[in-house]
């Protein structure tokens, strides 16, 4: 077995503004070499946080207390400013969640397109164009040369969602971290983009980390999965495997939530009481032995 | 500027200890406010603190320095001018016409200035084009030179000098009023006093006018810090209140034309000046900033 | 688009002019004080005063001496000065670039000064260095440009006397101009002695008029670049591995100047009224300094062409402002 392109080692974090609560639980996790991996939790699970370390923007309210996130030979956390600014954008990139936030409204597409390729592969301006435009084709846009002229507000989210995608694959980096991003789109849009990442994926080989709420999303497109609830892993395997026979409740009570066509309604069940008392007890009990929980006195 | 809801009007308007204590817990307020005070206190004791009288010239002892340099004369602290006059008492008594000028000019031009501004807002319609017509061709005039042409034309005095800077300066207030009560004016409360009842003009008093306060006694310190300034230029030119009377804006005249000989002449007024204007803004800014929720931050 | 906003305020802008052109000229005459008076020797009687007064026309009823000037101003005459005894227009024309010049130069150092100090704040943000900039800023943001340039002439004229205290240029140095734009030509035609020279002249009511300018940009600019700093488009290209300036510079000013512009574009109006009280003090030869006097001696023509002409270009500035800002922004370009 080859070594894995990204390995979080019981990676901790906790929240300097609640008075040190917990927001990362001794996290684990590998992706390796052409794998897509899917993190899947609820909102303040902690899924960003894990995407915020590897990418070095954790907000100064956040503190990494422990762990490592081991990358091409190289601990990330322990990394300085300028090596991480290096790695970042060559070998890392992100695939971020929502589209019409993250283009400059002031940019040119093809200039957001390009500083990337000419800063980080040392592309001359004519080339990056040229490759640009390239790019724009393989995530099938139908006109690539009106878009790179195009300022972002006169794109459909949808075009400019496969826009960042083009820039993050272009780059052809190691690893690409898609933070939801099919979240702020329509049912119709998703299917496509999912589709359009798998494809590129695989053509590349890059490595993807899939952050999603969204276990049904994460099944679609996923090789391996990790769940997350309040900062602790709870399952963790192959997708068809975890789908088939989830073992932890949480990851149970995941699927029993999603919505099914093929079965007569059975109605939205909130979820039972049993169960998030028995999901606290463990947090608790993992706190006290791990020492991850809120300092007393 | 953001509508104020009810609860807002609350928070500024019927709690005042709330406004006072939050400024007083701003360093720079209290000092700014504590020299105006002082400053006050100077313009009104002037005959009792100054300790030579300001007109009384001395040939004998012209542009003596002041205390500390060579050739410095005990008693005259700040050194004497071109016709023998002791400098620190001229500058105490200037401060009788600066802070004359800023406090009547500056209350008259909000008073002026508010109502024009209220009608505009409230009245709407004819009467606001008006207004905003008259307001648009007024700030066409380079305010210094308008007010140099009225005081040319009206004569020299104190009078002219308070008419000046009322003409020049209403405008101000008259914007940020109208669109204030505007603003208010759309507002439920007006609409629901309307529906009860209440005859116009006691909405206007009683309901909008309380909330535009506030921002309206920012703005009047600031234009009194304004009317200073102008009071001060245009007796530089010579257009002020006679020239027995000393004033900052006449030291600094004759010092600027003795400067190579005696620059004291010219620095001693300038630093009152400068310390009266900042003073003013201070309060000024410390009053907008402590009512604005969004400045606060 | 554009041109509609061009036309839109020109229409405005006549409107208003000839509001400023009605009010200035009641006001010279309904207001006692005439130019006469200023004029006279001691021991004239009364048949020389009205003499004078009908040489200047000023014995008409008021309307038509209103007509008569309209006219001269619609076919560009607007009169003769009644204490330089020449035309108007001459009068402007020559005393009009030095101002130009200044205010100009004045508004470059204020963008390069302002601009810069609120880039290098938004660098320093959350850190000591940025409070102190805030701090200092605020106090000076109250220092009128009268203030400062009496502040300028006490530390460079007395403390450090570098700097020459009045006048544009060395008289020995005036010759050979074509223009009355001396400090472009010179630069143009390579006389760069000659250009120093005036920069030396007009360093102190250039900065004088420049700082109040400055300290507004740096706290508007500041503040709108810290607020775009936390844009999503920001952080993505942080993580592209781009460099703190380069995410300035590149990303957020170009959102964050839109603001800082209009209000740029308003404060250069009052620069430019600023530049009466400050060539006054420099004796510095500019429109300005001319108005002054002008008023002083109650020279109605005279006083008429230049209010108009100060009118005429707040005006003109304004305008600017408003297409530069709809240029700016993408949005509103294709609306």
């Amino acid at each position: 077995m080859t070594a894995p392109r990204l390995s979080i080692e019981e990676l901790s974090a906790i929240s300097l503004r609640d008075g040190d609560r917990p927001i990362l639980r001794r996290v684990a996790l590998s992706v390796g070499t052409g794998e897509v991996h899917g993190l899947v939790g609820e909102s303040g699970a902690g899924k960003s946080t894990i995407a915020k370390a590897i990418l070095g923007i954790i907000p100064s309210q956040v503190k990494v207390t422990g762990g490592r996130i081991g990358f091409e030979g190289r601990d990330l956390l322990s990394l300085s400013a300028a090596e991480l600014r290096a790695v970042l954008g060559r070998d890392i990139a992100l695939v971020p969640q929502d589209p019409s936030t993250a283009l400059n409204p002031s940019r040119r597409i093809d200039a957001q397109m390009t500083d990337g390729l000419r800063l980080k592969r040392g592309l001359a301006m004519k080339e990056a164009r040229l490759r640009a435009r390239a790019l724009l084709e393989e995530v099938q846009i139908r006109d690539p040369d009106r878009v790179l002229v195009s300022y972002p507000h006169q794109l459909s989210g949808g075009m400019r969602q496969r826009v960042l995608i083009a820039a993050a694959f272009g780059l052809e980096p190691k690893l690409v971290i898609a933070d939801e991003p099919t979240t702020a789109l329509d049912v119709t849009v998703q299917k496509q983009i999912l589709r359009l990442i798998r494809s590129l994926q695989e053509r590349h080989g890059t490595s993807v980390l899939f952050v999603s709420h969204d276990l049904g999303v994460v099944a679609k497109i996923c090789d391996r999965v990790t769940v997350l609830y309040m900062g602790k892993v709870v399952e963790q395997g192959a997708t068809v495997e975890v789908l088939a026979a989830p073992r932890h409740a949480y990851t149970k009570a995941l699927l029993a939530a999603n919505p099914r066509y093929d079965r007569p309604d059975t109605g939205l069940e909130p979820t039972p009481p049993e169960l998030i008392a028995a999901l606290r007890a463990e947090i608790a009990a993992f706190d006290a032995n791990a020492g991850t929980g809120p300092r007393d006195g | 500027m953001e509508h104020w809801s009810p609860t807002s009007i609350t928070d500024t308007g019927t709690q005042p200890h709330s406004v006072a204590a939050r400024l007083a817990r701003d360093p720079k307020v209290v000092c700014a406010g504590g020299f105006i005070l002082f400053l006050i206190l100077l313009a009104i004791g002037a005959p009792l603190i100054a300790p030579k009288d300001p007109l009384a010239q001395n040939l004998l002892m012209t542009t003596v320095p002041p205390v500390g340099f060579a050739d410095a004369e005990p008693g005259f602290l700040l050194g004497t001018d071109g016709l023998g006059r002791d400098v620190l008492s001229r500058v105490i008594f200037g401060s009788r016409v600066s802070l004359t000028v800023a406090f009547v000019a500056a209350g008259l031009a909000c008073l002026i200035g508010s109502l024009l501004g209220l009608m505009a807002g409230f009245l709407g319609n004819v009467v606001d084009a008006l207004i905003s017509r008259l307001v648009d061709v007024w700030m066409a005039f380079p305010p210094v030179l308008l007010s140099i042409l009225l005081v040319a034309l009206l004569g020299t005095g104190l009078h002219s000098v308070i008419a000046a800077i009322v003409v020049i300066d209403w405008t101000r207030f008259c914007r940020v009023v109208r669109t204030e009560t505007m603003g208010q004016a759309q507002m439920d409360y007006v609409v629901a006093a309307r529906t009860i009842g209440f005859s116009r003009p006691s909405i206007l008093f009683r309901e909008i006018f309380p909330n535009v306060v506030p921002v309206l006694i920012a703005l009047l310190t600031l234009e009194m810090g304004i009317a200073v300034v102008v009071e001060a230029i245009l007796s530089f030119v010579g257009l002020s209140v006679s020239s027995d009377t000393p004033t900052w804006g006449g030291m600094i005249a004759e010092g600027r034309q003795i400067v190579h000989e005696a620059w004291w002449v010219l620095a001693a007024p300038l630093a009152a000046l400068f310390a009266t204007v900042v003073a003013f803004n201070q309060i000024g800014d410390g009053l907008a900033r402590s009512l604005d929720p969004v400045l606060r931050r | 688009m554009l041109l509609a906003i061009v036309v839109n305020r020109l229409a405005m802008a006549l409107v208003t002019l000839a509001g400023v052109a009605v009010v200035v000229f009641v006001l010279l005459r309904v207001v006692p004080g005439d130019p006469v008076a200023m004029m006279i020797s001691p021991g004239a009687g009364p048949a020389d005063i009205a003499a004078l007064k009908a040489h200047y026309g000023l014995d008409a009823p008021l309307l038509t001496q209103f007509w008569i000037w309209i006219k001269g101003v619609v076919t560009g005459d607007f009169g003769i000065s009644i204490t330089l005894h020449v035309y108007v227009t001459e009068v402007l024309a020559s005393r009009l670039p030095a101002t130009i010049e200044l205010a100009v130069l004045a508004l470059i150092v204020a963008v390069i000064l302002g601009g810069g100090i609120a880039v290098a704040g938004t660098l320093m943000r959350r850190t000591v260095g940025e409070a102190a900039i805030d701090g200092l800023n605020s106090i000076l943001l109250a220092v009128p440009d009268f203030i400062w340039a009496l502040a300028l002439v006490l530390i460079f004229a007395v403390a450090l006397p570098v700097l020459p205290l009045t006048g544009r240029i060395d008289p020995a140095l005036a010759q050979g101009f074509a223009t009355k734009f001396y400090l472009a030509e010179s630069i143009i035609t390579f006389r760069f002695a000659v250009a120093g020279n005036i920069a030396s002249h007009m360093a102190m009511p250039t900065l004088a008029l420049a700082l109040p300018l400055a300290a507004v940009i740096v706290r508007l600019l500041k503040q709108s670049l810290k607020e775009a700093m936390v844009q999503d488009y920001v952080l993505l290209a942080r993580i592209k591995g781009f460099r703190e300036l380069h995410l300035v510079l590149q990303e957020a000013l170009r959102n964050a100047v839109g603001p800082t512009l209009a209000l740029t574009g308003v404060q250069f109006t009052f620069l430019i009224g600023g530049t009466v009280i400050v060539e006054r003090i420099f004796a510095y030869p500019g429109i300005g300094n001319l108005a002054i006097d002008a008023v002083i001696n109650r020279d109605f023509p005279l006083i008429q062409g230049l209010v108009l002409l100060f009118g005429l270009i707040f005006i003109l500035i304004n305008i600017g402002v408003d297409l530069t800002v709809a240029t700016l922004n993408p949005r509103l370009r294709h609306a």
